[in-house]
């Protein structure tokens, strides 16, 4: 057996300390390991995008990412974006917007769209299909997966109007 | 401050989905979710080459590989039966050849699987699969649908000579005679490419045999559970009684997960080997070869009209690619899908389609996404507008010369359907409306006078949906029902269950029924659930497939819930000392006519009904009925699409600048929703137009074998979509609807196709064949005959 070897790092908040196979990639860890199944294997070739999570900050095909390199990173997949009982703008502009239609590709896709808000508060609809280049649908034609985002970024937008008139 | 009223969520309504709090919160369940303690896993060895004898095979290093419970090849199960065909063509020279689910002697694609690993892990599993041992002794191939059928061509079967898996024909009226009397032909070859359906979640199973009690429990990522049920007992011999089919989540289908494959029968007789859990999922590249492909034709067509341009005959050779095998419905998409709807939206006197399934080395071809529908409408809209080309005339003027008028239906065509309602004029009018047609055309007069490509394209379809009459469909040789079923209980509560056969993989079933439910019976939309996909929990099924569920699904319902409504109006008449006769049921209360104060809700009903002391003498407790609904018809949805593209002179990059939809498929259970499956389809329809093309090359090895080289559109490959609607609706079913699952593919890719060849037509071109990349544009505008500018 090959050897194993310890990781230690957070998701959604908790850390989770594990040892691993080397080769064991970070969405088979998140999924078989810690049971974080909202984040789905749609290819093999790093191109559908239905793995996306944040690490550390970044959006990351987490197929392409050895679970030992996640070794003391902070981790947020598609089961820590609602906080406090709330869902996250992106997931209520899913939502409302019908930005999903089986679903499979949904986690990814949003996850794409909160790394996307975060860089960019007021985007485009050009910038927004842009930023979608590594993550496939073949359900919606990304249409209402634009109308979500905006919504998503008009919603964060107020959010953060309303926190800086109660800070000043 | 008021608060605004909860959305009613009735019939007609654009509500939230029921089905998204636990998608968006990745609390769906898919079959890769599914964990079951002691679960094996099982990983299949394909085959390398397209077409080969198999000489030898060694599996003692990949059993002796650690993690791995044992290892089969073909020999190991020659006892599992022939992967089954089951659309019987009557009439015709159908051959269905031995399609062995492991092969022992011969494979013929690339994907056909010659070994099955059974581990304790997946990472076992795929060890093992690289020290599978097979020695093979390759064999010529052939892809090509026409080079297959030629003398010399190397043979797949040895019972199938020419590879000619069947010959089909249709028609009515004098062809010939139409051709010599008419001024006008004109005729095009069209090769509608392969596409690779790629639904986002591929295929998978969990398999659990219980050994003591011969009970099977089998989760698959299908749109048929029920149809699956019924195939494995009848295929693999377990008692049906012993068998549950769950589909769970389905990350979307499109036709592709519509068939009882060769690993549903390997899995299941595996599963009764090892009588623990077994698993196979599906990877992405495994299911570029493994799971069916779509389209795939080589069409001849030759059309002749009249002067002014009305059409007088139809003239259709069509060589269909099978792949290597005959697919559960793949007789079926090439003939009764596609060449019954060779007509379109036309008059036409007198049509003639002939039909070769043809044998390859390739993937087995099956439905995919519109499944012969769209070969059909891109080759009629095709042709019509290469009339207009030829005769000069607006493709606007030549469709509405031709169509068939609105009062002409219910209309039989030549190829024999009758279609049940339609105002082809009026959805083509919407759609010059929203588009801005004249204003289109003339900023395309300006363009090219400045020597810029720019292109206005239309497409006006029909399609035939909603299927369908099981008498009709059986009669072409299906070997399947087309009814649905549907269960409506209503609880002591008030709260109610709608338990469904059909069975969805996006579409959005448990609102829209929820929504039909809430109409009849005036119950609260969130009182509503519904269940689907689990044989163990819905009576009986067919699925989801052929835009049915609302027009069939729905008919179900209907019936189901007019049943509840009278049994609800006996009960509370009986309460309210009243005759059944004068009471009125409205928005969930039964009221004595005339005296709304005498009433009841249903949910005093349903306690009533459950409580059962004091129900009028004789009546049975409890408030649920069943039903089956076979429509009289199949439905007609139709419309017409319009797509504005402009060209690049120097890279011959096609850029979709706007693209406009508008279909009419009766009345809208749930606008957002409705959207929402044009939007899909018409990216799909897209896509093959400009971009999806699965490639052999000459010894049949796919070249096109994973995303990296398979163009599935992108976001920022598509414009936003404008929509309209007419409504027309159906007389075959309740609620007058049609289905729109597969209006946007059906329609789109002739829509842009015809737009990109407007586009160029100052250059002399006549025809392209999809997909209309940058490199076949720019090759075709260096070799153009005429300048254009």
């Amino acid at each position: 057996m090959p050897s194993r070897i310890p990781v230690s790092l957070q998701v959604n908040g908790e850390v989770h300390e594990r040892e691993v196979d080397a080769r064991q990639l970070l969405v088979h860890f998140l999924r078989d390991d810690l049971g974080l199944t909202g984040t789905h294997v749609g290819c093999d070739t790093s191109q559908c995008g239905a793995c996306t999570i944040l690490m550390d900050g970044q959006a990351v095909k987490s197929c392409t990412v050895l679970a030992v390199q996640a070794n003391g990173s902070t981790l947020r997949t598609v089961e820590g974006l609602a906080q406090n009982g709330s869902y996250h703008p992106v997931q209520q502009g899913f939502w409302e917007k019908h930005g999903l239609q089986c679903g499979y590709c949904t986690p990814g896709m949003m996850m794409t769209a909160v790394y996307l808000l975060e860089q960019n508060p007021n985007p485009t609809d050009e910038q927004i299909r842009h930023d979608l280049e590594g993550v496939l649908c073949r359900c919606t034609g990304y249409h209402n997966i634009v109308r979500a985002i905006q919504y998503a970024a008009a919603e964060m937008r107020k959010a953060g109007a309303a926190t800086e008139t109660r800070a000043s | 401050m008021a608060v605004a009223a909860p959305p009613k969520g009735v019939f007609g309504e654009s509500v939230k989905r029921k089905e998204d709090p636990r998608l968006i919160s990745g609390k769906g369940q898919f079959v890769d979710d599914v964990r079951l303690p002691d679960t094996l896993y099982v990983t299949f060895v394909r085959s390398p080459h397209a077409h080969a004898r198999i000489t030898g095979t060694d599996v003692a290093r990949a059993k002796a590989t650690a993690g791995v419970v044992e290892v089969y090849t073909g020999r190991d199960v020659a006892d599992i039966p022939s992967v089954p065909c089951g659309w019987l063509l009557p009439e015709s020279d159908l051959k269905i050849p031995a399609h062995p689910a492991i092969a022992s002697d011969t494979v013929r694609f690339t994907g056909d699987i010659v070994a099955a690993v059974v581990s304790r892990s997946r990472a076992a599993g795929r060890d093992a699969a690289n020290l599978v041992q097979i020695t093979y002794e390759p064999l010529p191939a052939v892809t090509d649908a026409e080079e297959a059928t030629k003398p010399g061509a190397p043979q797949l079967h040895p019972d199938v000579p020419n590879n000619t898996g069947f010959h089909w024909n249709a028609g009515m009226g004098d062809v010939d005679a139409a051709f010599a009397a008419a001024p006008v032909k004109v005729s095009l070859r069209i090769r509608n490419q392969r596409l690779i359906p790629n639904a986002m979640e591929p295929r998978g199973i969990v398999a659990n045999y219980n050994q003591a009690s011969g009970a099977l429990t089998y989760w698959t990522s299908t749109q048929i559970p029920h149809t699956i049920k019924l195939l494995l007992a009848m295929v693999m011999g377990v008692p049906e009684q012993k068998i549950q089919v769950i589909a769970p989540e389905v990350g979307g289908g499109f036709g592709s997960k519509l068939y009882l494959y060769a690993e549903d029968l390997a899995m299941v007789h595996l599963a009764k080997i090892h009588g623990q859990p077994l698993k196979w999922i599906e990877e992405k590249r495994e299911s570029y070869v493994a799971t069916t492909h779509g389209r795939d034709q080589i069409q001849d067509a030759e059309l002749c009209a009249t002067a002014d341009g009305r059409i007088t005959g139809l003239r259709v050779k069509v060589f269909a690619n099978l792949g290597a095998y005959q697919s559960l419905f793949a007789p079926g998409i090439p003939t009764i899908l596609f060449g019954t709807m060779l007509t379109g939206a036309y008059k036409i006197p007198a049509i003639q389609g002939e039909v070769l399934g043809v044998f390859t080395n390739t993937t087995p071809v099956d439905a995919y996404r519109g499944a012969g529908r769209p070969e059909a409408a891109h080759l009629m809209e095709r042709i019509v507008d290469r009339l207009a080309q030829q005769i000069g005339k607006d493709p606007v003027e030549v469709r509405r010369l031709n169509f068939i008028p609105a009062s002409d239906f219910p209309y039989t065509t030549p190829t024999g359907p009758s279609y049940d309602s339609g105002d082809y004029a009026k959805a083509l009018d919407k759609a010059l409306d929203i588009s801005g047609y004249q204003a289109l055309r003339e900023e395309q007069r300006q363009a090219r006078a400045q020597g810029r490509l720019m292109g206005i394209g239309l497409s006006s379809y029909v399609e035939i949906c909603g299927m369908g009459p099981s008498k009709v469909v059986q009669a072409t040789g299906a070997q399947a029902a087309l009814w649905e079923s549907a269960t409506v209980r209503v609880h002591a509560t008030g709260k109610v269950t709608a338990y469904v056969g059909t069975s969805p993989h996006g579409q959005g079933h448990e609102t829209a029924f929820a929504q039909m439910v809430a109409t009849e019976l005036g119950v609260g939309f969130d009182d509503v659930d519904v269940v689907h996909g689990d044989s163990g929990s819905v009576q009986m099924g067919v699925g989801t497939f052929g835009s049915r569920s609302m027009a069939v699904g729905g008919g179900a319902l209907h019936m189901s819930l007019t049943k509840i409504k009278h049994k609800a109006v006996e009960i509370a008449a009986h309460l309210l000392e009243a005759s059944v006769e004068d009471m009125v049921y409205e928005e969930g209360n039964i009221h004595v006519k005339g005296d709304p104060s005498r009433t009841k809700t249903i949910g005093d009903v349903a306690l009533m009904a459950f409580m059962g002391g004091g129900l009028p003498e004789g009546m049975e407790p409890g408030l649920d009925a069943t039903s089956y609904f076979d429509p009289q018809n199949f439905t007609w949805p139709f419309g017409t699409h319009i797509a504005v593209t402009d060209i690049d002179r120097d890279t011959g990059q096609v850029r979709l600048r706007s693209y406009y939809a508008v279909d009419d498929c009766g009345p809208l259970i749930n606008p957002m929703l409705a959207e929402g499956q044009v939007h899909g389809g018409v990216a799909q329809g897209i896509g093959q137009a400009l971009s999806e093309q699965a490639v052999y090359d000459d010894s049949g090895q796919l070249l096109s074998g994973s995303l990296m080289d398979y163009a599935i559109p992108t976001a920022e490959m598509l414009p936003d979509f404008q929509l309209g609607h007419t409504v027309t609706p159906s007389s075959s079913n309740p609620w007058g609807v049609k289905g729109i699952g597969e209006a946007g593919t059906i329609a789109a890719s002739a829509a842009v196709v015809n737009s990109v060849v407007d586009a160029l037509a100052p250059l002399g071109v006549t025809h392209l064949d999809m997909p209309l990349t940058s490199e076949r544009i720019w090759n075709v505008i260096q070799s153009a005959p005429a300048d254009g500018r």
